[in-house]
């Protein structure tokens, strides 16, 4: 053990910045004990108390400081090196710009008046007292969260619309405001096409084909699913559609949807009829095909629906690449398969994107499963096998209960993706990739190693397996698509160019030409 | 804003949730206001009913208004310092046999170390005992009442504890007309107060009962206008002050307003002296008369019916205890905490007593730890840095009623300091007063070992805000 002293003369510190440096000295290694202080009378004492005498000290005035140091033989230099660093402050890095953050919505408004739009993706049973008082306050509101109650949607979504504002969800996925993307959203041009979704990824995938046919955005917005449903009637929906009627930005109006209740779909179809504005509704999975009203027209798909739009802003469809439907390609991948392999599986993130595959099958196939089939017969739970053709929306509660969405977390989707493949009847094997912001990095380079797996197990008893995937995301995108779309490539999966096609090419190639 | 005007108008998100959400948004380059929030009550679901029944907008409305007139009454208070006085005389209640304590409540039996050498200690300086022997068997003989100091219309550093011949300061709010009384500094270290009680303390008793207390008292009966304590408190944290640790300031202002008097009073020049070197032996001279000033200031917003304003909060080395305007008298508590900071050399963690003293006053009040961003000097005492000093001081703004416009922080462009805790609030943020005191040590007879943070237990607010909704609400 070695005592070091050193009295420095007329050097003043402050007792609560030696107190300070007195613990962090303390705690350098080596060090027994380490004592800093001005020596005052009062100090004095205290080092005599605790055994240490010296005449320096003695001879010490209170302008003067005091150093001792106990430490280990060996490490003395050091200790005495690392206590005047602390006496120099050297230890005070950069970075100590503290960034406000606020705890409560109160909080932040009073602070920041001019905030005009709450994005909330806090646990659901707290949400909707979070959504309340951002309306109360005068906020816009989309709120991520899912699992908030339909009578709180309701409640909410009828003081937004008193109060002329937003209330996009509750389990809002997707919205594009003045063209900054919140929550999941691609990044698309701006232009004169609003969106209106009830639906997160089939907003998202007409955004995406909007921009891709050289179109753009003027607004997105997002209802949340359920708002087109009987108890919640389209309230947002219609605000929505009023609020893009009176946007002199907004040329053409798009509507996205799973099947609304058919009242609201009247009252929708109406709103769109008042505008005057032309306007494209897509009802995904909806037998209707006629608006009765002249400006408002009906379309099957997400692709439709985009071109209609882009078409409606007076583009000139000759100059289009339409992407049509690679004929020889199915023919090609037709004669692959062997004849046992009829069956489609589709493993989706994205909701929309499963239903507009799935609806794609069912318009040849009755024996479609799925996770969110309207008819229970045909309705598969998360922890079902795959049944025939299989369609599963993989961000679905069932399968998101306890962990995060497929979009960001991939792993189920790989495991099952090895699994479908040990199926010798199963054909094809259909896949969504969602790119933008909120979700993976990068969606298609993780899931490689699981798709070369699939073929090889597919090839070791001698079949092809043919795995089709579809990559959401425009050349705006980080990552960018066409390095999403490379990398699939060169592990020989073929690439559908909209949700529109994965659909349609899903089904044509395993349909044997019977049809 | 109507849907409309928000799209010819610039986004300004706030984001409350995912973290992703907000760097997906900063790299569009629209940066969101950041939360960091957590469930209203820590998730219980008792607490946040209690809270949603006070959040209920005809309740709220009235539960606004009564803490509009809470914090009027303290923004409004004027404390002057009047004069001192011996807590016989001038203490209400105050008898020969009783001692008066910190924080809530509080039997002899469980006491803390360093209360029960206060206690004795005061015991002996009475003459009660001979000495602290007979001191802790008279202290446990139920011949002694004991009682906190805030059901005196009086507040006590530390242990807190006044004997009959201490002298107090009386403090009267000119505005309301009430009046509160706190003893004086015992300067720092090896004192009653932490519950230190050797000869050298009660020689130290013994000098402040008859010469420091008779010419303070003597000074101020020569001051017939008074001191106003408000206009000192608020130079002083213009001058670096939180006025809770630091007080190195307020007491060069105090002693400056004293001192004429004093010169004029017909003690000995050797007496006079004394004082003044009692004074400057250290900086806290002026730390009970800030609490005392808080003290007259909370007084005057207590028992407004439907007010969830905190009006009190205090601690005996056991329990921390607050008082909220809406419920009056009544206490709610919950374990004292262990206080975090920097300790003198030769001590460690292990050494310290739970946090103590009525000094908390001063945070109810909005100085102290809420008036962080004023004293950047003392920031090391929580091993942060001077931003989060600034951050600190804000962040009370999230649980305050309003801010004092007559106390002020420079630094934060004059913002006056966060008055009037909401309890309600509390709950809502998770967030708890940040408080800056001092550490005594464990065990009796040693004293003042370091100082740091602290903040109050949350059970105490939680037992408060399911009082207030039964009361309220009913």
């Amino acid at each position: 053990m070695t005592r070091y002293i050193d009295i420095r003369k007329n050097t003043y510190l402050d007792s609560v910045s030696l107190m300070s440096m007195s613990t962090k000295a303390n705690a350098v290694e080596g060090v027994t004990q380490a004592l800093l202080g001005m020596a005052t009378p009062m100090n004095k004492e205290v080092l005599a108390n605790v055994g240490v005498h010296d005449p320096a000290i003695d001879a010490a005035r209170p302008s003067d400081l005091m150093i001792v140091i106990d430490a280990a033989d060996d490490l003395v230099e050091d200790a005495i090196q690392a206590v005047n660093d602390i006496l120099a402050r050297k230890s005070r890095g950069a970075g100590d710009t503290a960034e406000v953050r606020y705890r409560t919505l109160d909080g932040a408004f009073s602070e920041v008046p001019d905030s005009n739009l709450v994005l909330i993706s806090v646990n659901g049973a707290f949400a909707a007292r979070e959504a309340r008082k951002a309306l109360v306050a005068g906020k816009h509101v989309m709120i991520f969260s899912d699992n908030v109650s339909v009578e709180d949607e309701i409640e909410l979504k009828s003081l937004a619309h008193d109060k002329g504002l937003l209330l996009m969800g509750p389990d809002c996925g997707t919205a594009i405001i003045n063209g900054t993307g919140l929550a999941f959203s691609n990044a698309v041009r701006r232009g004169s096409i609003g969106i209106v979704g009830a639906s997160g990824t089939g907003s998202q995938e007409i955004s995406v084909r909007v921009h891709d046919f050289g179109g753009g955005v003027s607004q997105l917005i997002g209802t949340g699913g359920r708002d087109l449903s009987a108890e919640v009637g389209g309230l947002m929906m219609v605000d929505a559609i009023e609020a893009l009627a009176a946007d002199p930005e907004t040329e053409v109006i798009v509507v996205v949807s799973k099947p609304p209740a058919e009242e609201v779909a009247e009252k929708v179809l109406g709103v769109l009829g008042a505008t005057g504005k032309p306007a494209v509704v897509c009802f995904l999975g909806s037998p209707r095909t006629e608006s009765g009203h002249a400006n408002v027209q009906l379309v099957s798909g997400t692709k439709p629906a985009a071109l209609a739009a882009v078409l409606a802003t007076g583009v000139d469809e000759s100059t289009l690449d339409l992407h049509a439907l690679n004929l020889p390609l199915i023919e090609e991948v037709r004669a692959k398969l062997a004849p046992e392999q009829r069956y489609v599986r589709g493993l989706f993130c994205g909701g929309t994107l499963c239903d507009e595959a799935m609806f794609a099958a069912l318009a040849t196939f009755d024996n479609v499963y799925s996770n969110i089939q309207k008819d229970p017969s045909y309705v598969l739970g998360a922890a079902d096998p795959s049944k025939e053709h299989t369609f599963l929306d993989m961000g679905d509660d069932d399968f998101t209960d306890g962990r995060p969405h497929p979009m960001i977390d991939p792993s189920l989707r790989l495991q099952r993706l090895v699994q479908e493949a040990d199926d010798p009847e199963v054909g094809v094997i259909a896949m969504d990739f969602i790119l933008g912001f909120g979700s993976h990095e990068d969606p298609v380079g993780v899931t490689i190693p699981a798709i070369e797996e699939a073929k090889a197990k597919a090839a070791a008893r001698g079949q092809h397996l043919e795995i089709l995937g579809y990559v959401l995301g425009t050349d705006l995108d980080t990552p960018a698509i066409a390095d999403q779309v490379a990398q699939l490539e060169a592990a020989g999966v073929t690439i559908a160019s909209s949700s529109t096609n994965l659909g349609l090419l899903a089904r044509e190639f395993v349909a044997k030409g019977d049809h | 804003m109507s849907i409309t005007s928000l799209f010819s108008t610039g986004l300004k998100p706030v984001n409350l949730g995912l973290d992703m959400f907000a760097e997906d948004l900063t790299a569009q380059g629209v940066a969101p206001v950041r939360m960091d929030w957590t469930p209203p009550g820590g998730g219980d679901p008792e607490i946040i009913a209690a809270l949603g029944r006070l959040e209920r907008p005809e309740l709220a409305e009235r539960i606004d208004a009564a803490n509009e007139e809470a914090v009027s009454r303290v923004l409004a208070a004027q404390p002057f310092l009047e004069g001192f006085g011996q807590a016989i005389d001038t203490v209400p209640g105050m008898t020969r046999r009783t001692i008066l304590h910190a924080g809530p409540p509080i039997s002899w039996e469980r006491m803390s170390g360093p209360m029960k050498g206060a206690v004795t200690g005061a015991l002996v300086f009475e003459g009660l005992a001979k000495d602290l022997d007979e001191a802790g068997e008279l202290a446990g003989s139920g011949e002694i009442t004991f009682s906190p100091c805030h059901e005196h219309q009086s507040v006590g550093s530390m242990a807190g504890v006044t004997s009959a011949s201490m002298w107090v300061h009386k403090v009267t709010n000119r505005t309301h007309g009430n009046t509160a009384y706190t003893n004086l500094s015992e300067q720092l270290s090896k004192i009653l107060r932490f519950g230190a009680n050797d000869q050298s303390v009660i020689d130290r008793l013994n000098w402040m009962r008859d010469v420091f207390g008779p010419i303070l008292a003597g000074a101020m009966e020569l001051n017939e206008g008074g001191l106003d304590l408000r206009l000192l408190l608020s130079q002083a944290l213009h001058m670096g002050d939180e006025a809770h640790n630091r007080n190195v300031a307020g007491t060069t202002l105090l002693i400056q307003a004293l001192a004429p008097y004093i010169l004029e009073t017909d003690f000995t020049t050797k007496e006079k002296r004394e004082v003044f070197d009692f004074v400057a032996s250290s900086d806290y001279f002026s730390g009970p008369t800030w609490m005392v000033t808080a003290k007259a200031a909370m007084d005057a917003a207590a028992g407004i019916e439907d007010s969830t304003v905190v009006t009190a909060m205090c601690r005996n080395g056991v329990d921390f205890g607050i008082r909220v305007s809406g419920t009056g008298d009544q206490w709610f508590t919950g374990p004292a905490q262990q206080v975090i900071g920097p300790m003198f050399a030769g001590y460690t963690e292990a050494d310290s007593g739970l946090d103590m003293g009525d000094s908390a006053i001063t945070e109810t009040f909005g100085i102290g730890g809420f008036a962080m961003a004023a004293a950047p000097a003392i920031v090391a005492l929580v091993g942060g840095t001077v931003q989060e000093a600034m951050g600190y001081s804000r962040t009370m703004n999230a649980i305050t009623t309003t801010n004092n416009p007559n106390v002020t922080i420079p630094a934060l462009d004059f913002m006056g300091v966060p008055t009037g805790i909401d309890v309600r609030k509390i709950i809502e943020t998770g967030i708890l007063p940040l408080i800056n005191t001092a550490i005594a040590h464990k065990d009796p007879g040693i004293g003042m070992i370091g100082a740091g943070i602290v903040h109050p237990p949350l059970e105490a607010f939680q037992q408060a805000i399911v009082t207030l909704a039964d009361t309220i609400g009913a």
